[in-house]
């Protein structure tokens, strides 16, 4: 699926990067923990996350991620936006939880 | 050997600003043409060290020395100090505290990613003197 479906998917509003939403992306990972996802993650485009300081940003920037969606509806601050606007990673925000945000990219294909 | 020699401040008071560095590494040996695993190596396990610097050492210094074949990795800090180096390479072992781990850092696994990413690693470390951690990543 692309960037743009998974927009649809959980009914994410935009936060930065719209110029990227046609990217093909394959597989996903949800954590708040970014210790986790540097040692565990491999290859994973998408981060759900309800964790929202600058540190998301890089951790998803070292491991090569294209895209990061907040759930439980967070909005990270402007200085977050711009730091992934700079790197041009797309930043989404959706209303739904984590386990379900996940699941339903899950169940619509996207790997793990 | 012909050596590109990068240094850094790491600013231990700005928890925002940390991971700049180990950026500025990625950016650079990717702009060398460096395999991208090789360089994810690199950023991931300069990145931990960085943080580790930032929440643990009030900041300190970080030396980059990249060779045509590898990436050697010197961070170091005038901090307290690690007590027990074994028992700090423990996976999940930490001293964190709930304020670094409610910044999704702490879990205990800096140390251990740091040794999964690099090929060699060694930490010299004096309780209430401070800590070098030398990184080496082997291009693939």
């Amino acid at each position: 699926m692309t960037i743009r479906d998974v927009v649809r998917l959980l009914d994410a509003e935009i936060l930065c990067g719209e110029e990227h939403l046609d990217t093909e992306i394959h597989t996903a990972c949800g954590s708040d923990m970014m210790s986790d996802v540097l040692a565990y993650v491999k290859d994973q485009s998408v981060l759900l996350t309800g964790l929202l300081n600058p540190q998301v940003v890089r951790t998803a920037e070292m491991m090569d991620m294209l895209c990061i969606v907040f759930v439980r509806g967070k909005r990270p601050e402007q200085e977050v936006i711009d730091l992934a606007r700079s790197k041009g990673i797309v930043l989404l925000s959706t209303e739904k939880r984590l386990f379900v945000a996940c699941g339903i990219l899950y169940t619509n294909g996207l790997g793990g | 050997m012909q050596c590109i020699r990068l240094e850094y401040d790491v600013d231990g008071e700005n928890f925002s600003s940390a991971g700049n560095a180990s950026e500025s590494v990625k950016r650079t040996l990717k702009q060398m043409g460096v395999a991208p695993g090789s360089v994810r190596r690199v950023a991931i396990a300069m990145y931990e060290g960085e943080i580790n610097m930032v929440i643990h050492a009030h900041g300190g210094k970080a030396v980059v020395e990249i060779y045509p074949e590898r990436v050697d990795i010197y961070l170091k800090d005038s901090g307290p100090g690690i007590e027990n180096i074994e028992l700090a390479m423990k996976a999940g072992y930490s001293t964190a505290t709930e304020s670094i781990r409610s910044l999704g850092f702490g879990a205990g696994m800096g140390l251990p990613n740091m040794k999964k990413y690099s090929d060699e690693m060694r930490i010299d470390s004096t309780v209430g003197v401070g800590t070098t951690v030398f990184l080496r990543v082997n291009f693939e």
